[in-house]
């Protein structure tokens, strides 16, 4: 009886510390000093919050930049992957689906022809955007000039590998999609 | 592979190797009670409990305590589980869970293991993901801390012929020690960064947005670094979310997902330099070490080859790209941690097979924090063991000698999770109700199955996620093969513990067999790489070889 009293007590000491005091703390601290990070890196538009940074949402419209597909379909409270493996049959037929959806070449290592791990991947890398520009440019109507600065848009708005070591180069599409709508 | 992958390749593993003897004399001086501070903070807690944190616990008694301590985990984390839709911090106004899910979460959760048959943002409250989920990622790495150092105690208290040694510290000051001066500071340190670098960090309800092109978005909300620093340095893995660390609101940035990556290998590396320290001898830390290393880097070479030349990006993430992913895989398998930050099957079909083999080797490849260290010690002994067979001289560790009753021990540890595997898999694969969760055909099929099952054993908690372990059937086995893939190494480690404590230690003569030398780093790895392979190998060839050689061959399933 002593060993259960005994370790009850000290179970009960960690719940509250580990528990309740830990997390209430992080947050405290997160909310002081981090809020924006802490809450999502929510983006507002007009006092509108139109989604966050961090999460990819549906772009359908042709004149804007696309995310990677999205097992989720985009459903940011319930990420998900395929889980296909690279052997699937099914997974072979969805990239050529995606490749004739985007005018890609079908054997291409593009980020755009592959869902994401979490179905929420919130960027693209630099080649996945230019190959986007034609079909940019011909819904906005742009002439060769506009086109020009939609490139340097890219270049631009690419952001290098973390501390120029870590990760890889890619750029942020909801980001990206409203200075596009900006500027153009 | 450009420049700045293999620099950041070089980065990651060299951070591991200088970090190493730095956080591992920190923890063997906490272990050793030799900060005061701490010392006078820990007797306030002890009195204020009303304990004993000082009486020396037996083996028996020391056992008897983790064992009772962990059961009333296990009743905790069932309760609120199944009662969460009645308990505050539920914004989403989710229900509590079937008897099944949280039979499986809990004995997941207490076993360190972090299996996940449920989906986190759309299922748990926030009040069970901090006090059910994140007080366990805590207990369950102290836990196995606590083992560890018992086993250590056992192996390097001195037996005199007038007084002999019996006893092996004291399961709550360990305990106390661990998660206080060790887990919980890392943590805040890593958590604070996570939130820095945009892991989210609130209790408020799912935000609703509306997207530019006018769609209703729903983003999640909830204290999601706080846990996700523990579960990442104490080995658990369990996400906050769906898709674990592959989630942006999880791991938003290539800092997060580096710094998430040594928090998986930190502790359990470091603590074979604590243990060098508290045995006395530096060189035998160094010597486990190098032999986790050796493997670690060997499996996560593989892996990584094989994705590239498999070169897909599907399941994996922008910011973080094929290599990361592949080290991530390599070692989270190795450390029985279990997070992903890609989806493992969508990987090359071998570089799951080596994740698989990296936990059917025992999770002793750095492991989980404690629990991979006490493993390879039993490796370590068995070497010693076998060596000493092949030249004819009795056989001894340290100093003490290693008899029947350790090798008993040994191969009860080393058999019991892998007959869980096989059998569990053979259960799977022909069964009709564990063949109607596979999402896959032909040998990922297999894998599937085998991976689930390996995970569960090794109290890893990755997968093949493409079956669906959210049946009763795998819920109910895959439960208890977690609870044997953990108490029938810990219960064999603390008899261990036990007995050598007691034996008299003599001074290493002539014919005493080096532990600290580069020939028996290679001995060790041969001892573990043939017991496994033996073990392993017919159903690693049914699945994972035979898979990646007919896909080379362009056969698809």
């Amino acid at each position: 009886m002593k060993i259960l009293i005994n370790n009850f007590k000290i179970f009960l000491f960690f719940i509250i510390l580990t528990g309740v005091a830990y997390p209430l703390f992080i947050t405290v601290v997160s909310q002081t000093i981090f809020k924006d990070e802490a809450n999502g890196s929510l983006l507002t538009k007009n006092g509108k919050i139109i989604g966050s940074e961090l999460l990819a949402q549906e772009f359908k419209g042709k004149q804007y930049f696309w995310p990677r597909p999205s097992a989720a379909n985009y459903d940011s409270s319930s990420s998900a992957a395929s889980n296909l493996s690279p052997d699937s049959k099914t997974l072979r037929e969805t990239i050529e689906k995606r490749a004739s959806a985007n005018g890609l070449e079908r054997n291409s290592n593009d980020d755009l022809l592959y869902a994401s791990g979490s179905g929420l991947d919130p960027h693209i890398s630099p080649e996945s955007a230019e190959r986007q520009i034609n079909r940019i440019a011909e819904a906005r109507h742009l002439n060769i000039q506009k086109v020009g600065e939609l490139k340097k848009l890219i270049v631009d708005n690419t952001e290098d590998r973390q501390f120029g070591i870590l990760g890889r180069v890619r750029l942020n599409v909801l980001k990206l999609n409203l200075v596009l709508d900006e500027k153009f | 592979m450009s420049v700045l992958d293999i620099l950041e390749i070089i980065l990651t593993f060299g951070a591991i190797i200088v970090l190493t003897p730095l956080l591992g004399k920190y923890m063997a001086n906490v272990f050793e009670g030799k900060i005061t501070i701490f010392n006078k903070i820990e007797n306030l807690i002890y009195r204020i409990l009303g304990i004993d944190a000082h009486e020396e616990m037996t083996w028996v008694d020391y056992t008897l305590n983790i064992l009772v301590f962990n059961l009333i985990g296990f009743l905790f984390v069932l309760t609120i589980l199944m009662f969460q839709g009645r308990l505050p911090f539920n914004p989403q106004h989710f229900a509590g869970l079937s008897f099944p899910l949280a039979f499986n979460v809990a004995t997941s959760f207490v076993t360190n293991t972090n299996w996940q048959s449920y989906g986190g943002e759309s299922t748990m409250s926030y009040f069970s993901q901090m006090i059910a989920l994140g007080t366990q990622n805590f207990l369950s790495a102290a836990t196995a801390i606590t083992v560890l150092l018992a086993l250590v105690r056992g192996l390097s208290r001195k037996s005199v012929p007038e007084r002999e040694a019996k006893t092996l510290g004291n399961f709550w000051k360990d305990l106390t020690r661990s998660t206080l001066f060790i887990l919980i500071p890392l943590s805040i340190i890593l958590a604070l960064i996570l939130v820095k670098q945009g892991t989210i960090q609130n209790f408020s309800s799912y935000v609703h947005a509306t997207t530019i092109e006018g769609k209703d978005q729903l983003l999640p909300g909830g204290p999601a670094a706080s846990q996700i620093a523990i579960k990442q340095l104490g080995t658990n893995g369990g996400g906050f979310f769906n898709v674990n660390s592959a989630h942006p609101f999880e791991n938003p940035t290539p800092l997060t997902n580096w710094l998430s990556l040594l928090s998986i290998i930190l502790i359990p590396a470091a603590l074979t330099y604590t243990y060098g320290l508290m045995i006395g001898a530096k060189k035998q830390g160094w010597a486990i070490f190098a032999a986790m290393m050796i493997m670690l880097m060997v499996g996560t070479f593989v892996i990584m080859k094989s994705d590239l030349g498999v070169n897909m990006m599907e399941g994996k993430e922008t910011r973080i790209g094929i290599i990361n992913s592949s080290m991530w895989t390599g070692w989270t398998s190795a450390a029985s941690n279990g997070s992903v930050n890609a989806m493992i099957s969508s990987q090359a079909p071998i570089a799951g097979g080596v994740a698989m083999l990296n936990i059917m080797l025992g999770e002793i490849i750095f492991g989980g924090v404690g629990c991979g260290l006490y493993g390879m010690i039993l490796f370590v002994i068995l070497t010693v063991f076998l060596s000493g067979l092949m030249v004819g001289r009795s056989p001894e560790y340290l100093g003490k000698k290693i008899e029947s009753r350790e090798i008993k021990m040994i191969i009860l540890a080393i058999l019991a999770p892998s007959t869980c595997i096989l059998l569990g898999s053979a259960l799977g694969v022909s069964t009709k109700i564990g063949l109607s969760s596979l999402s896959h055909q032909g040998p990922h099929g297999l894998s599937e199955i085998l991976y689930a099952f390996t995970s569960a054993a090794g109290n890893n908690g990755s997968a093949l996620a493409g079956l669906n372990a959210n049946t009763n059937f795998y819920n109910y086995l895959l439960g208890f093969t977690m609870i044997i893939g953990r108490f029938a190494v810990l219960i064999p480690v603390m008899a261990i513990a036990g007995s050598m404590v007691t034996k008299k230690s003599s001074p290493p003569s002539f014919g005493t067999l080096a532990t600290d030398n580069a020939i028996f780093v290679v001995l060790l790895i041969g001892v573990v790489v043939i017991v496994g392979a033996l073990t392993f190998l017919p159903a690693l060839s049914l699945g994972p070889i035979v898979e990646q050689f007919l896909m080379n061959k362009g056969i698809l399933f």
